[in-house]
């Protein structure tokens, strides 16, 4: 479907275009039944930067402060990719991964802790 | 005329003479000229003499019962504030409500001034010309009497300081802003349909009952004064928002699938707009008034069923995925208080772990998910708290592309996992909560594709920086320590006690 405007061709400007990111791009992660982060979190991160640096300098951090991010073991968790089943290849970029602008990764990992029953 | 006419006009001749006579048949403009919005939604008007006037009120005895209502509205202002009506609240975390109503709610009064100015040029008809014009004026005077209702916390309180600034900025209040806006970029009959029926009429005893009973429970008088001082306005918009939709089936046969998808949408939107109302209801209330989900049964699913019930013989069924509505109405409460909890260093209001008290009561209310999912997650904050760690997630949330809401709320028919949809549209991935937002965006892209996200924003380095405490500090204007953070060793905290020692 279309809009219906008061004038043809309507358009307006795709404001989250990747260009207004000043080269960085923007990456969706959901860390699936684990829900002590109440929404999938969105970061900035630089396409050329590999996905093990990714892992290690802007995820790690952001899960700290969940008590079962001491027992998470990336080596041990199962990825989804925009939806797809997803293998990462740790040394590849972001970029060289598939993972494009305002792609969305979710984190799956076996069960942790008791936190685990009700999602937390 | 007559001479033998008396000069006294009865009350039938007046009320046309000061009404529909108002206008006139062009001669020497086309119509598409003057009412240029009236034609482009796809509605179809055949008969502009077929509109019902709602409010069988003309301008003069307008100007009179509104002012008569200022009067009374304004004494009791005047004792409340000569009383010292601000220690009476029943606790200073009730305050939190009227924050969030000065910031999120009353720009939307304002909003709807604007709005129902704009249509109301737009319509042929007189009558719906005059009807919006007035609604238009009340939206004004809801605007200016909630800002002196609340002016006199605000002398004693935080956060309600910089609220029209807030409002255009700060990234939980996009969640109205950006209601508001779709509404009123939208045609005329489209925001008549969306303001008047799916707001005011299907949804406003969702908004203003819950904010208004909570303030007579929790001792808030300027607030319970407003809300009576409104109540005959809404009363009347809400006779528009029927008389509208039931004018526009009854015109055409093709308007019907434009008002479907229409109900669709609003309702949609109204929905998710309302989940600050629910948390509102259940969380920020010291003395609650019901539960959300009493509310949303008694209010929607009851008196809306029987609402749509009636619109079924103009071919209306009751809006798409409205059971998603009564699935969540067990969750949204909950979910959204979580967003703000862990969000609450960028909240211009406090924020809190219900007591041991309120989780009975939240056991009680939500018997079939509070203690499974949500006790335990309160549980656990509150331990976090205890040790010095109080959380606050210092990343930032997903956000739907439509409803502006962190992507908080969970799958219908999976309460453990977070409802996510997306879409490739022109090349560029777009991300919803829910099918209802992912439906609007399909029919409307371009409309959608420039939606501004707070979190984009700020990673766009349009919003002050990439410092969280610059955005929250000098672009919102959150000061923090002073607005935000835990209620628990707040500044509000301190100086409640100090003022309760006083007296
Ligand atoms: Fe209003
Ligand atoms: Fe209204
Ligand atoms: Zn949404």
């Amino acid at each position: 479907m279309s809009v219906r405007a008061n004038y043809a061709n309507y358009r307006g400007p795709v404001r989250d275009r990747v260009e207004n990111f000043h080269g960085n791009q923007l990456v969706y992660v959901m860390w699936e039944r684990h829900l002590l982060f109440c929404a999938p979190l969105t970061f900035l991160a630089d396409p050329a930067m590999t996905f093990d640096a990714f892992l290690a300098e802007v995820l790690t951090p952001a899960l700290a402060p969940h008590p079962e991010s001491e027992a998470l073991d990336f080596a041990e968790a199962q990825w989804r990719l925009d939806g797809e089943a997803f293998t990462p290849r740790g040394d590849a970029s972001l970029a060289d991964n598939g993972i494009g602008h305002k792609s969305q990764l979710r984190l799956i990992t076996p069960r942790l802790s008791d936190l685990a029953d009700a999602a937390i | 005329m007559n001479a033998k006419t008396s000069k006294r006009l009865n009350m039938k001749e007046r009320y046309r003479i000061m009404t529909r006579d108002l206008g006139w048949e062009p001669s020497y403009q086309r119509y598409e000229d003057i009412f240029p919005q009236e034609g482009f939604e796809g509605i179809k008007i055949t008969d502009w003499d077929q509109w019902e006037d709602p409010f069988r009120l003309t301008m003069d005895n307008y100007w009179k019962f509104q002012a008569e209502k200022e009067r009374k509205l304004y004494a009791i202002f005047d004792a409340v504030s000569q009383n010292n009506g601000q220690m009476k609240i029943s606790d200073p975390r009730y305050l939190n409500a009227v924050k969030l109503f000065i910031t999120a709610v009353t720009p939307l009064e304002y909003n709807a001034y604007k709005g129902y100015a704009r249509v109301g040029r737009q319509f042929g008809g007189v009558g719906a010309r005059i009807a919006c014009q007035m609604q238009s004026i009340d939206e004004l005077r809801h605007t200016q009497t909630q800002i002196h209702a609340m002016s006199h916390y605000n002398k004693y309180f935080g956060g309600m300081h910089d609220f029209p600034h807030m409002f255009d900025r700060v990234w939980y209040l996009s969640v109205p802003k950006s209601f508001f806006e779709d509404a009123s970029t939208a045609g005329p009959f489209e925001f008549l349909t969306a303001i008047s029926f799916s707001f005011e009429y299907v949804l406003t005893n969702l908004l203003f009952l819950p904010f208004m009973s909570g303030a007579a429970y929790n001792g808030d008088m300027n607030t319970v004064t407003f809300g009576f001082s409104a109540q005959s306005d809404e009363a009347r918009h809400m006779t528009l928002g029927l008389e509208i939709i039931k004018f526009i089936l009854e015109q055409h046969e093709d308007n019907v699938p434009i008002v479907q998808q229409w109900l669709d949408k609003w309702l949609w939107r109204g929905y998710r707009l309302l989940s600050i109302v629910g948390m509102m209801m259940d969380y920020m209330l010291p003395n609650k008034v019901m539960s959300w989900a009493e509310a949303w049964t008694m209010y929607y699913e009851e008196a809306g069923g029987a609402l749509f019930k009636e619109l079924e013989r103009y071919g209306i069924r009751p809006p798409k995925y409205a059971d998603q509505t009564v699935i969540g109405k067990d969750h949204v409460s909950h979910q959204a208080w979580f967003i703000f909890y862990q969000y609450g260093h960028a909240t211009a209001f406090n924020t809190w772990v219900p007591t041991a008290q309120e989780m009975d009561w939240l056991s009680e209310k939500y018997p079939d998910t509070f203690d499974r999912l949500y006790r335990p997650r309160f549980e656990l904050l509150a331990e976090k708290a205890a040790r010095g760690e109080r959380f606050y997630n210092d990343a930032l949330p997903q956000l739907c592309q439509v409803c502006q809401i962190p992507l908080a709320i969970t799958e219908p028919d999976d309460d453990t996992l977070l409802s996510h949809r997306d879409t490739v549209h022109d090349g560029e991935r777009y991300h919803f909560c829910s099918d209802g937002c992912r439906d609007i965006f399909h029919h409307e892209p371009e409309k959608y594709v420039q939606a501004w996200l707070p979190v984009h924003q700020i990673l766009q380095g349009n919003c002050g920086g990439a410092d969280m405490e610059k955005v929250i500090g000098d672009y919102y204007r959150i000061e923090m320590g002073e607005d935000n953070l835990d209620f628990e060793g707040s500044a509000e905290q301190r100086r409640w006690a100090a003022w309760k020692q006083a007296v």
